[in-house]
């Protein structure tokens, strides 16, 4: 293996490597935006809440 | 008129996980270094990183924003997606590429998923112990195939072949009516790590074979990663390698397509994002997660294990050349290597399961949203669907031209032309401007402000550059096998029809979503 082999082999897998491991640690860092995803019952939740709010609004209408 | 209920990710890996699954597939570790190895090596790596960097990379940035967008506003699908952007009549008919190239990708995909699933089972089980003649090997692939004859794999009907594809069709489907979060997702988090954990495992292997036969000390470990990433390989100085044309068009071709962009699925899973979810740093994870399936575990296994026992004249070949003869005849030779064969193609298994999962959602996405579906119906009518198309392509499996036919219009031209479109759509009718305010909403990463530029000018550029010299180069032998070859024929008018039947649905989604906007 020659030396710009070498070279060529240590940027790229070490390039895409690096680039994914500092993504998937900044993906999994604690701060609270990390849990910003909401599952389905969160979905669910907030459309029962969202309704609720309409029906009281015409109610008071 | 009903409505599915709103979808969404439940975890952030979780989506990550499932965009990665569905970039990487065969492509990550058999063509990528099928390709490096053709030009040169390390020479390759030039034009495959300018292509990330001004086409992959924009194109899934913008692929992100838009499907987000559109998902916020109720809409999972292409054609609802790009009516919501582009207020024509013609936008959402458009869409029925971002329908299409998934659906009809995974007709023959899964064909391919079986025969990854049917090799894995055959090393379980030891019966892949075919010997050192390379012809062997070759033979097998060809009677599993049924490149010979045409239908030849209906011969026995309940061979392995086909039993293997029945349990592929049947898994997926399975998993996609399952849903997004309980299917797709959990079937991702789970498979992701697997496959992770089955390349490490080979790639350990591949790496600490030495100089496996003593006779030959040329073939070596690291003169096969040699064979890979010099920059020289081929005596030429690496300013001729770089004048290459073909060369910077293939690098092109395999960043787009390995990325999946293009593809009308990253649009479909990033539509199911929140409103204030981080999309950019998502969306930057999961192109990483692929490059690093693809350079640092496919770029360091499949040429140098090649290599090490059939020299450089074995460590060359097309994707299934590479994966189903060559392979398995290097499996023969290595140590332990009934136990490495049965996981690399558990691996690629792993890889093409998560890609086809991904093919079937934007459609289910569709039919739901746009016919009013419920979930099992979309799923039942995809199924068969999708099950026609894949008899057609075992059928016309001589020389597997059914498969090829496919792959060449949509697999092939269809993805450019829904990523020229998408491009359009994103730089000239969403803006850039709308577009970084979208992947700015609740990022934690900031995008480079070049982007907008770039996808704005240089994407569609260096997009129709490469759209343009393919063409040239492969158009005129397509349509002169239309005109000969019977089977290039039906599945072209397979292909019509299929595009009928979706251009239909478009119409009847179209009404309904009218119908919708004038009672709100």
């Amino acid at each position: 293996m020659t030396l710009g082999g070498w070279i060529i082999m240590l940027l790229s897998v070490g390039g895409t490597s690096g680039f994914f491991i500092w993504c998937i640690a900044r993906v999994l860092r604690p701060p609270d935006k990390t849990d910003k995803l909401h599952g389905v019952l969160d979905t669910e939740l907030e459309i029962e809440e969202k309704e609720r709010q309409r029906r009281r609004g015409e109610q008071e209408r | 008129m009903n409505r599915p209920a709103p979808e969404n990710w439940s975890t952030r890996i979780g989506v990550i996980l499932a965009v990665t699954g569905s970039a990487v597939g065969l492509g990550n570790f058999l063509r990528f270094p099928g390709l490096a190895a053709k030009y040169d090596g390390g020479a390759f790596m030039i034009p495959y990183f300018v292509a990330l960097l001004l086409l992959g990379l924009p194109l899934a940035w913008a692929e992100w924003s838009m499907g987000r967008y559109g998902g916020t506003r109720g809409h999972h699908s292409a054609p609802g997606i790009f009516r919501l952007i582009w207020k024509n009549k013609a936008a959402p008919y458009l869409g029925v590429l971002g329908l299409i190239v998934p659906v009809v990708i995974y007709m023959y995909y899964v064909f391919i998923e079986s025969w990854c699933l049917g090799y894995a089972w055959h090393y379980l089980t030891g019966a892949m112990d075919l010997g050192r003649d390379p012809e062997a090997y070759k033979s097998f692939f060809a009677g599993y195939t049924g490149i010979e004859a045409d239908a030849s794999i209906f011969a026995g009907f309940l061979g392995t072949p086909l039993v293997f594809l029945l349990i592929c069709i049947a898994l997926n489907f399975i998993l996609i009516n399952r849903g997004l979060t309980r299917g797709i997702e959990l079937f991702c988090l789970w498979a992701m790590p697997a496959l992770v954990v089955c390349a490490l495992l080979v790639l350990v292997r591949v790496l600490t074979l030495g100089t496996p036969d003593p006779s030959k000390p040329e073939l070596n470990v690291l003169a096969g990663l040699g064979q890979m990433w010099n920059l020289n390989a081929g005596g030429k100085s690496i300013w001729e390698q770089l004048a290459n044309g073909k060369m910077w068009m293939e690098a092109a071709g395999q960043i787009f397509f390995s990325l999946s962009v293009g593809f009308g699925v990253i649009i479909t899973y990033a539509s199911y994002m929140r409103r204030d979810d981080d999309i950019a740093l998502s969306s930057t994870t999961a192109v990483a997660g692929n490059e690093f399936f693809e350079v640092s575990l496919g770029g360091m296994i499949t040429i140098p294990a090649a290599f090490v026992f059939l020299g450089a004249a074995g460590a060359v070949g097309g994707t299934f050349a590479l994966g189903f003869n060559t392979l398995p005849l290097v499996f023969e030779y290595m140590p332990l290597g009934r136990w490495v064969g049965f996981l690399w193609f558990f691996l690629l298994f792993l890889a093409a399961i998560t890609s086809s999962l991904s093919m079937l959602q934007p459609a289910i996405a569709f039919l739901q949203e746009g016919l009013g579906l419920t979930r099992t119906r979309a799923v039942a009518l995809l199924c068969g669907v999708g099950t026609a198309g894949t008899l057609l392509v075992v059928w016309f499996s001589k020389n597997l031209t059914a498969m090829d036919t496919l792959d060449f219009w949509v697999g092939t031209f269809c993805i450019y032309l829904l990523a020229c479109l998408q491009t359009f759509l994103f730089g000239w009718v969403f803006t850039p401007q709308r577009g970084m305010e979208e992947l700015d909403r609740g990022a934690d990463l900031r995008l480079p402000r070049l982007f907008g530029f770039v996808i704005k000018y240089i994407s569609p550029v260096y997009l129709l550059v490469v759209f343009t010299a393919w063409a040239v180069q492969d158009m005129g032998d397509r349509i002169e096998a239309f005109a000969t070859d019977p089977a290039v024929r039906w599945s072209m008018i397979f292909l019509a029809g299929i595009f009928v039947l979706f251009l239909w649905w478009i119409r009847l989604a179209v009404k309904r979503w009218h119908s919708e906007d004038r009672i709100s």
